[in-house]
């Protein structure tokens, strides 16, 4: 399909543990267009942050991505080499990572860690590696760039070191970008500055963006297209409006519902009871039976099967009725 | 940094004076002074002037001064077997001990560092499994026997090298130094290997683990993420990061080093300060065991200096906090 | 990110998840077997030996420097040859295992006494006792262990007693700063402020609560502490300044052996030193097994 940049199949990620292997991504599928937003969704534990890694082949033993296929641009990252993934990383894909403070190494300076990433995908000299980083810095707003350049990633503060990686992240102008929880690790009111960066400079330069949260208000606010995971599953997907309207899969209205709304003020805010399966305890048939309201014996022997509908897809036994709005 | 350094060097002296003061109480307060430093065979008249020179008839503190005054000036007393002043013994020494110690640190950080990245890059394979139980056996050997194997091995079986013994030496600026000749190398190489290999096993486990470590580590993943062919991320990234532990030892070790270089002078017949040190022992020459204790605490005192400033340069972060991290 | 699960609680004591674990692991199990041998033959060895080399009146001079497998002039045969006074080498090394062992044990001990306490009442007291403590702590320890031994022997004489008390100095320090650090950890925890409010005595309190939760990670330090100490005993005879010539030990034996390894008599330097790699490198490899299954169970 023309327009189509990321194409993801049956993605399977397990991590080999000392009592078996338990599957964090169990058969995903995703599809991201061109320029396209997309928001995933889902607890801790979902697996959310795994599918991020292993579309990009960053997942390290005990995990192993043992089946499905990744196009990217028609290529299947799956089969290629390590070589292959390494030039497409950070040149066509690029990542942010949830903690600015972990990523960055704390004995080099922040402009050798920017520089390098355009010199290791063959861009030029040092001096001209250099200047494009200052001006990167100078676009998501930290001022006296070239001066920053030579400074370590300790004296930067959260927010800032989140820039850097948003910067870094730009400089190749990649076709994607993965980022995974950029803000979370971040004050209440420097997330919104960055969100509001970070569109921007999506639509700027073009680039597709994945973006991986657990906050559906950020989703709302940023994505064209939504996907909402539940224990390794795409549990249902479509894009922002219809999903947010109007959700099918009774996961995702117990996430809506949970969202603090103007229009309730005053009443009880609702949560979905119980957690998220752990990795090792997920239960046969559908793994949100435990937790849903309208669980019925077939829901708790049998795993829902995937329904394709008008652009959008659920996987419930019992989906929320059409027009079911607030 | 520069009130760092201050502080650090304000602590050494503190330190040294700490040193000195337990020196002199073991010497002149604990024991007859007289028995230590006055040579058994001097006359009464010698006597009496060694007690008068060295202050031995004043009260326990003016002693001490006299004590520090004498030793900033030089004099740490007089051997008794050989007559003439113990500093100036010891400094004749120094060089062939610090050429042993040189070297063997650099065989030791020279392959450790090499050797221990291969064994953290992969923990599991077989490849570091065996370079680990390697520095178990390196750390377990004692010393002294392990010199003496050594020597049977390679002097008396195979007849490669000699047995013992300093080689021919070559005057640099006034010193003399053994590097510089073949047939001095041929005398160093077996000595300088037995002090390096317990040092060089603990250097292994050590940048192994360091290594294991920052390869887990979130930059490391980030700069994968980046694109950064591996092997900018072995020698730039991880290794910048382990070379910090790494200085931190090897300036510890260094002391660590010259300590054990008296076993290793007596079993290769190396004429350093070690077995000057052991030689004064048995022949109870004590006024160079007190020099030798006093030269050697400043020794380590100030390596220990050097190694600090030298991990702030190293660190940035040590450096911009003003402190130790 | 999904994380591993996380066991539901196991109820098993840190200390039999521990050995459990030690028991799985061939080399360890190796060492441990290794360990056991040469201990039991440390102990019962001279029992059953024929000659007790340390008795001047059963040896005879001229046995001297035989080979292994040579038979004396009393009639048994010399396993491991003879040394340099016609002592047989199977008889003299275990003997002075003995004596390696003895020194070893009674020397870490001693260290930890000392090492214990010291930091326990560094890490109660805090302030400036805490500050004065690892001052002097830290002055020790920016020595090295082999000098420091050295120059108090050679004050103090020769003997069994001044070894262990050279050795006992060099090691309480490191005791005592892991011992302030763990117990400065445990006395923030929830019954140690109970035990306060509840009124009872500070050293009750220290001996009874304090010690016994964080002494473990010391004890497992001070596993292999006690081949460091065999080290140094070996060491300092063998430099002349530790055990006296009439005392067994492999130190000594080794020494002895060192001026005819030139004309090829390996034999009265190898044995005892083998014995002594031996006894060191399977302490070292269980105490190292015991420290990492200690530090996996312990996050």
């Amino acid at each position: 399909m023309s327009g189509t940049l990321l194409e993801v199949r049956g993605l399977r990620t397990v991590f080999h543990l000392a009592d078996g292997a338990w599957a964090a991504v169990d058969g995903v599928d995703l599809e991201v267009a061109r320029g396209e937003v997309l928001g995933l969704v889902g607890e801790s534990g979902s697996g959310k942050t795994v599918t991020g890694f292993s579309i990009v082949g960053l997942v390290d033993p005990p995990g192993e991505v043992i089946a499905g296929e990744v196009r990217f641009a028609g290529e299947d990252l799956r089969r290629a080499s390590g070589e292959r993934l390494r030039q497409l990383r950070g040149d066509r894909i690029a990542m942010i990572f949830q903690d600015p403070l972990m990523t960055l190494n704390p004995v080099l300076t922040i402009g050798e860690q920017m520089a390098e990433a355009v010199l290791e995908h063959g861009g030029g000299d040092e001096a001209a590696a250099l200047a494009m980083a200052a001006e990167a810095l100078g676009r998501v707003g930290i001022s006296s760039a070239a001066a920053r350049l030579s400074q370590y990633p300790h004296e930067f503060s959260g927010g800032m070191r989140q820039r850097v990686a948003i910067a870094t992240a730009l400089l190749n102008k990649p076709d994607l970008i993965i980022a995974d929880e950029p803000t979370t690790a971040l004050d209440v009111t420097i997330q919104g500055q960055i969100l509001f960066e970070m569109q921007k400079l999506a639509r700027e330069t073009g680039a597709a963006l994945i973006w991986i949260t657990h906050d559906l208000t950020v989703v709302a606010e940023l994505a064209d297209r939504v996907a909402v995971m539940y224990a390794g599953r795409i549990v249902e997907a479509g894009s922002v409006v219809d999903v947010l309207d109007g959700p099918r899969h009774p996961y995702t209205r117990g996430l809506l519902d949970s969202v603090p709304d103007e229009a309730r003020r005053g009443e009880r805010l609702p949560q979905i009871d119980g957690m998220a399966p752990r990795l090792d305890t997920r239960p046969a048939g559908c793994a949100f039976a435990p937790r849903c309201q309208r669980a019925s014996k077939r829901c708790r022997a049998e795993d829902p099967p995937e329904t394709v509908e008008a652009g959008r897809r659920f996987r419930c036994h019992h989906p929320l009725a059409r027009g079911d709005a607030r | 940094m520069a009130t760092y350094a201050l502080q650090r060097l304000i602590q050494s002296v503190f330190v040294l004076l700490a040193a000195s003061i337990v020196v002199f109480l073991a010497v002149y307060g604990i024991g007859d002074p007289v028995e230590i430093l006055v040579p058994p065979q001097a006359s009464a008249l010698e006597r009496a002037e060694l007690v008068r020179r060295l202050g031995l008839d004043l009260p326990l503190w003016k002693q001490y001064l006299v004590f520090v005054w004498n030793a900033l000036h030089g004099d740490l007393g007089r051997s008794f077997v050989h007559g003439v002043p113990a500093i100036e013994l010891i400094l004749s020494r120094l060089p062939a001990t610090f050429e042993l110690v040189l070297l063997a640190m650099a065989i030791a950080v020279g392959l450790g560092i090499p050797v221990g990245l291969a064994a953290g890059l992969d923990t599991e394979s077989r490849l570091s499994r065996v370079i680990m139980g390697g520095t178990v056996l390196g750390y377990s050997l004692p010393n002294f026997w392990k010199g003496m194997m050594l020597i049977l091995v390679f002097a008396v079986l195979l007849g490669w090298l000699p047995t013992s013994g300093r080689g021919a030496t070559v005057d640099i600026l006034g010193l003399e130094t053994s590097l510089l000749t073949v047939d001095g190398l041929r005398h160093l190489i077996l000595p300088a290997l037995n002090l390096a290999i317990p040092n060089m096993a603990l250097m292994i486990r050590l940048v192994a683990a360091g290594t294991a470590e920052a390869k887990a580590q979130d930059y490391v993943k980030y700069a994968r993420a980046k694109g950064v062919r591996p092997r900018r991320i072995v020698f730039r990234h991880i290794l910048r990061n382990i070379l910090i532990p790494v200085v931190t030892v090897v300036g510890i070790e260094f002391g660590s080093l010259i300590a054990f270089s008296t076993i290793t002078e007596t079993v290769f017949a190396w004429p350093g300060m070690g077995k000057l040190l052991i030689d004064s022992i048995y022949q109870l020459d004590r006024p160079l065991v007190v020099a030798y204790i006093m030269l050697a605490t400043s020794l380590f005192v100030s390596v220990n200096l050097l190694v600090d400033l030298l991990y702030a340069a190293l660190d940035p972060r040590v450096r911009l906090a003003g402190e130790p991290a | 990110m999904s994380a591993a699960p996380v066991r539901a609680g196991d109820d098993t004591p840190l200390r039999l998840r521990v050995l459990r674990r030690l028991r799985r692991q061939p080399t360890a199990k190796g060492a441990l077997v290794v360990l056991a041998a040469i201990v039991a033959f440390a102990l019962v060895g001279p029992f059953l030996v024929p000659q007790n080399p340390y008795d001047l009146t059963a040896i005879n001079v001229m046995d001297n420097r035989l080979p292994p497998g040579s038979k004396g002039m009393a009639g048994f045969t010399f396993w491991l040859g003879t040394d340099a006074q016609g002592r047989d080498l199977l008889s003299a090394i275990l003997y002075g295992l003995r004596t390696s062992l003895f020194v070893g044990l009674a020397a870490t001990a001693g260290a930890l006494a000392v090492g214990v306490t010291v930091g326990l009442t560094a890490a109660q007291f805090g302030g400036r006792v805490d500050a004065l403590l690892m001052r002097v702590v830290d002055f020790i320890l920016g020595f090295p262990s082999i000098l420091v031994a050295l120059v108090l022997l050679a004050s103090i004489g020769r003997g069994v007693d001044k070894v262990i008390l050279a050795i006992v100095v060099v090691q309480w320090a490191n005791y005592a700063r892991l011992m302030r650090a763990a117990a400065l950890v445990e006395r923030r925890k929830e019954y140690i402020e109970a035990a306060v409010n509840q009124g009872l005595p500070t050293a009750y309190i220290m001996r009874a609560h304090l010690l016994p939760n964080s002494i473990g990670s010391v004890l497992v330090v001070a596993t292999v502490s006690i081949a460091g100490a065999i080290t140094l005993e070996a060491t300092l005879s063998f430099l002349g300044v530790g055990v006296p010539v009439t005392e067994p030990s492999l130190g000594l034996l080794i020494a002895n052996g060192f001026e005819f390894l030139l004309s090829g008599e390996y034999w009265i330097s190898l044995f005892p030193g083998l014995a002594l790699l031996a006894l060191i490198l399977s302490i070292n490899v269980v105490g190292e097994r015991l420290r990492r299954s200690f530090d996996s169970h312990r996050q």
